[in-house]
């Protein structure tokens, strides 16, 4: 298994604070099994946009990651909805319908990035780096001896 | 059902299921259903509608579901196990959306469902205009079947009726 140097928020140096969005269990578990691997930590789960807009108000994570077909409400309305009322948040859409239309329909809406299932955890964790910007650290001591 | 319906789901499948198993994969074999469908195991089914209609269905017997998911799990399973019947709609879905990425860039557009279990023992049959095609794809951890039956859409129909005696 591929080594990732953990990321953390650079503001405490605490794991990052992940909000998990998928109506499969299994990618949801798979999901998190990828984010422990870069040190993240997972604060909430739900299984359809409108439990996602509950379980961010609840646990205001630093990254969302949504899937875009799920019932009761697609996850590019939900990451809508969040972003209106929290214009600091990060969402990353996780689908495996990655045409164009729907990556620029999910950017417009507030969306920050798109990663295509099924996911491959070197893409995921660039993505996140990407994303945290400045408000995520790259944990210097496990940097020095891991890959990439 | 025409090869630029086929082809997309068939590397979608392949690259799909070689990733998540990490293991190489082959088309065993290929066949036309003239029965109507009947269930082998453990099946999820994706419903299609817009241009491009019907369904997909992904066809396993339970103990190679058992395998497939323990091995995309990293842990072993029971074949009661709910995630094992969750894992199989996932690699559907899987399937179905990065081949509906490669049709839309081809200019369909339509939209997909959830995967759903499909557990009635059988299905509807095949009929002129949604002939079913079942895939086998081998594994070492035994046979995935993908059963497919789709048909464009009159207005789609229409469409490459119409760019056809335009000589596009």
């Amino acid at each position: 298994m591929e080594q990732f140097a953990p990321v953390r928020r650079s503001k405490d140096g605490q794991p990052v604070r992940y909000l998990v969005v998928d109506d499969s269990v299994f990618a949801r578990k798979n999901l998190t099994r990828i984010l422990e691997q870069f040190g993240g930590l997972l604060a909430g789960e739900a299984g359809d946009g409108v439990a996602a807009i509950a379980e961010y108000e609840r646990v205001r994570p630093d990254i969302v990651l949504m899937d875009i077909t799920m019932p009761r409400m697609e996850g590019i309305e939900a990451a809508e909805k969040i972003v209106q009322q929290f214009p600091e948040a990060r969402i990353v859409m996780v689908s495996s319908v990655g045409y164009q239309e729907n990556i620029v329909a999910a950017l417009q809406r507030g969306a920050r990035h798109f990663v295509q299932k099924p996911v491959k955890p070197e893409v995921l964790y660039e993505v996140i780096k990407y994303v945290l910007g400045e408000d995520g650290a790259v944990a210097a001591a496990a940097a020095a001896g891991a890959q990439p | 059902m025409k090869m630029e319906l086929i082809q997309p789901l068939i590397n979608a499948a392949d690259a799909v299921l070689a990733q998540g198993l990490n293991l190489p994969i082959s088309v065993g074999s290929i066949s036309m259903e003239e029965e109507t469908y009947r269930r082998k195991g453990l099946a999820a089914l994706v419903w299609l509608t817009g241009d491009i209609e019907g369904r997909v269905i992904f066809d396993v017997d339970p103990q190679t579901a058992v395998k497939i998911a323990s091995r995309m799990a990293n842990a072993e399973m029971p074949e009661s196990d709910m995630l094992v019947r969750e894992t199989l709609c996932e690699l559907a879905n899987q399937v179905i959306g990065n081949a509906i990425t490669t049709l839309n860039d081809q200019g369909f557009h339509f939209r997909v469902h959830p995967p759903v279990l499909h557990t009635a023992e059988q299905g509807t049959g095949s009929s002129e205009d949604t002939e079913a095609i079942v895939f086998c794809f081998d594994t070492e951890m035994g046979s995935i079947f993908m059963n497919m039956a789709l048909r464009y859409t009159m207005k789609t129909a229409e469409k490459k009726g119409q760019a056809a005696k335009a000589g596009k």
